[in-house]
């Protein structure tokens, strides 16, 4: 039944398109604009228009029918609500790029896209949150308060309390500074073992690039073998030995996995930093620093680093991604961080049975996903601005 | 050969520890009796290179030894023969590893034709809106971990709007179309998580042809703008959309860990984190192994196709 309204509505839509090109045609005389339109086109825009008028018809729906809460509404509410929020936050942002600042700051905000704006914004953000996390939580991250499962919204009539804005969790502990205190554990240590794969990565693969020879072919063909294995799965299969062999107490788990992951992406930048190494070491200026008789250390640090600045800087970015969602999945499974300490990863599988009562009570399914969406949000504003970034070096216009 | 060497590390990151693994295993309070039996029945009183050849010459065979987790009741409870009431490791994994081959199969088969339209249609509608909501939305998609995609899918799909049962427990003897709904919301949470890489490959990939003197000619010979990408230009560009292809085909395959928790769908990825999560460690093992071998296995399908599909590297000169 829903099918054939589903296929009814196409063919209305088809008609329209038909009828959009035609309109279009007659009203303005024909213009190349219309003239050389594909069908697919005019059923594009068609679609286009149809999808913003249904999203704007169903915005403006009562949020309630007989004192029952219209879920689908509310939900989609919020996600609009964020989505213009964030895009006007961004929006703001790049002016307050544009006017403030060194002149060399503001013609880069001059000719970013708002995505990037967006991922910069988000990216400093974060920064600030999870570097103040002990001032701004209102409340510690082990603290366990009286009530249990006050419900997200701070609303008393629907179970929720002003004190605790995100309510809290099922122990009773205050979810908005679990949060808080979750961007500077999983931001931190995903930061930290970026840092030391791109230490062990780098510079592994940087002297394998100058001093080639056996060394090159030795690191090479480890990594190769490395790579091999998909890295969560590996990663899975060293934590378990290491806890196996060495003790599982939390802070020991915390340290195998900063230290299992650190290796496993350095094989990932020992490739890039490598490859990039070696199309500079044949540089004539890379020739004449040799002539001159400096050494390794001056030739890897003043010479080939300052050149490879651009690519590396860029992986990083999606080095920091990868690390990121690899700790967060991790921990989601039950193997990451451990608890007391905040993360963003248990929080949802903590918290992932709410999502349940989504229908009746949708601000009590809000809990998991502002965990989850906080991860998503910092990958993708990474995302945007490594993407920005190799857009801009690569001079790409087409 | 890589598999081989993927099978050293494996073992040789499992068995390179100090220290006793069958007490490692038992715990404290292991009596004396306990340990010996664990290791006799481990094979753990052999020297290593024993042990490894014969851990890959089963493994060969398709035995790839019994979980911990048997062993350990075999070895508190006296029981000492291998074989009887002891389900072995491929037991348990054979039909796990069907249901997730079945799940990166629906998922494949949905996300593969997806991606490469996509990719065609933002290749010819680049630089429109319609090209920039879709580089968005599918950086976004990249970027979100898996979980958090499942959960909005749940949100939607099962909770708000019950279209598809929100946990996939599938079991042997149903009937398919059953079957096909249950798997249907981590499916299309794997599709979500691939089919943007896919599809931004897909999409440069072609772009980086439109620059060629035969792409300009079919331009110049009037052809429509669909035509020259559809017959020129994606024939060309099939060798790197293969190569991601596979590559998204392996991450189905090993990526489906985190979704099958999320779904508790009986898969194999689900085996092994519990396995983990217990320290099974020939469990862990073998399903390490089978992971390892079907990401260099379709790796290496991804080269041959790519040869295959290119005339210019099918007939060396």
């Amino acid at each position: 039944m829903t099918l054939i309204y589903i296929l009814l509505g196409l063919i209305a839509l088809l008609g329209l398109a038909y009828v959009f090109r035609l309109g279009g045609q007659a009203a303005t005389g024909n213009k190349p604009f219309f003239r050389d339109m594909p069908f697919g086109v005019a059923f594009g825009y068609v679609l286009a228009a149809a999808l913003l008028l249904f999203s704007v018809w169903y915005f403006f729906q009562p949020t309630e029918t007989d004192g029952v809460p219209r879920a689908g509404v509310i939900f989609f509410r919020w996600a609009v609500q964020g989505f213009l929020m964030f895009a006007a936050a961004a929006y703001l942002f790049r002016l307050l790029g544009r006017s403030v600042g060194t002149e060399g700051s503001k013609k880069l905000f001059r000719s970013m896209p708002l995505t990037a704006a967006f991922g910069i914004m988000i990216i400093i953000v974060y920064a600030i949150v999870s570097i103040f996390a002990g001032v701004i939580a209102p409340y510690g991250q082990e603290e366990v308060l009286g009530a249990a499962n006050i419900v997200p919204g701070g609303n008393p009539a629907i179970g929720g309390n002003p004190e605790y804005p995100l309510g809290t969790d099922q122990i009773g502990r205050d979810i908005l500074s679990r949060l808080i205190f979750g961007a500077q554990n999983t931001v931190g240590i995903a930061f930290v073992t970026t840092c030391l794969a791109f230490l062990l990565g780098g510079s592994l693969g940087f002297l394998a690039a100058t001093l080639g020879g056996w060394l090159d072919q030795l690191l090479s063909r480890a990594v190769d073998a490395l790579m091999a294995i998909p890295a969560l799965i590996f990663a899975l299969l060293l934590i378990t030995i290491a806890t196996a062999w060495a003790g599982s107490a939390s802070w020991q788990v915390t340290i195998y996995m900063i230290l299992i992951i650190a290796v496993i992406d350095s094989t990932r930048v020992f490739r890039l930093s490598r490859a990039v190494g070696q199309n500079i070491v044949v540089m004539d200026y890379i020739e004449a620093a040799k002539l001159r008789g400096e050494g390794l250390p001056y030739l890897i640090f003043r010479e080939m680093l300052p050149n490879a600045y651009a690519p590396l800087l860029a992986e990083f970015g999606l080095r920091f991604c990868f690390v990121f969602l690899t700790i967060a999945s991790l921990s989601f499974l039950g193997v990451g961080i451990q608890p007391p300490l905040a993360d963003w990863g248990t929080m949802v599988r903590d918290l992932s049975q709410f999502i349940n009562f989504a229908a009746f009570a949708p601000n009590v399914a809000v809990a998991p996903l502002l965990a989850a969406g906080a991860i998503a949000l910092l990958t993708v504003a990474v995302n945007f601005v490594v993407d920005w970034m190799l857009h801009k070096s690569s001079g790409l216009k087409e | 050969m890589t598999l081989f060497v993927v099978s050293v590390i494996i073992f040789v990151a499992v068995n390179a520890l100090p220290g006793d693994f069958a007490e490692a295993i038992l715990g404290q309070g292991a009596t004396p009796e306990a340990v010996t039996a664990i290791r006799e029945q481990l094979g753990l009183n052999q020297n290593a290179l024993t042990r490894y050849f014969q851990w890959l010459s089963g493994a060969l065979r398709g035995d790839l030894g019994v979980p911990l987790s048997q062993a350990l009741f075999a070895g508190n409870f006296g029981a000492t023969a291998v074989g009887t009431d002891v389900t072995t490791v491929v037991d348990q994994i054979i039909p796990r590893l069907k249901n997730t081959l079945f799940l990166a199969g629906v998922s494949a088969a949905i996300s593969v034709p997806l991606a490469v339209t996509l990719g065609v249609l933002t290749a010819l509608y680049r630089n429109t809106a319609f090209d920039k909501a879709m580089n968005v939305s599918t950086l976004s998609a990249i970027s979100s971990p898996e979980f958090f995609i499942a959960y909005v899918l749940i949100l939607f799909l099962a909770v708000l709007n019950p279209i598809f049962p929100s946990l996939s427990n599938i079991f042997p003897g149903m009937e398919f179309s059953e079957r096909l709904t249950r798997t249907m919301l981590p499916a299309l949470t794997l599709t979500l998580a691939v089919t943007a890489q896919m599809m931004r490959m897909t999409r440069a990939a072609i772009i980086n042809l439109l620059a060629s003197p035969y792409i300009e000619m079919a331009r110049l010979k009037g052809l429509s703008p669909m035509r020259v990408i559809v017959k020129h230009a994606l024939p060309n560009a099939l060798a790197p959309i293969i190569t991601v292809i596979a590559l998204n085909l392996a991450f189905l395959v090993t990526g489906v860990v985190v979704v099958e928790v999320v779904f508790v769908y009986p898969g194999i990825g689900q085996l092994f984190v519990d396995s983990v999560k217990i320290r099974d460690i020939p469990v862990v093992q073998a399903c390490c192994l089978i992971f390892a071998a079907v990401y260099i296995l379709l790796n290496l399908t991804a080269d041959i196709l790519s040869i295959i599909s290119n005339p210019r590297l099918r007939h060396p000169k």
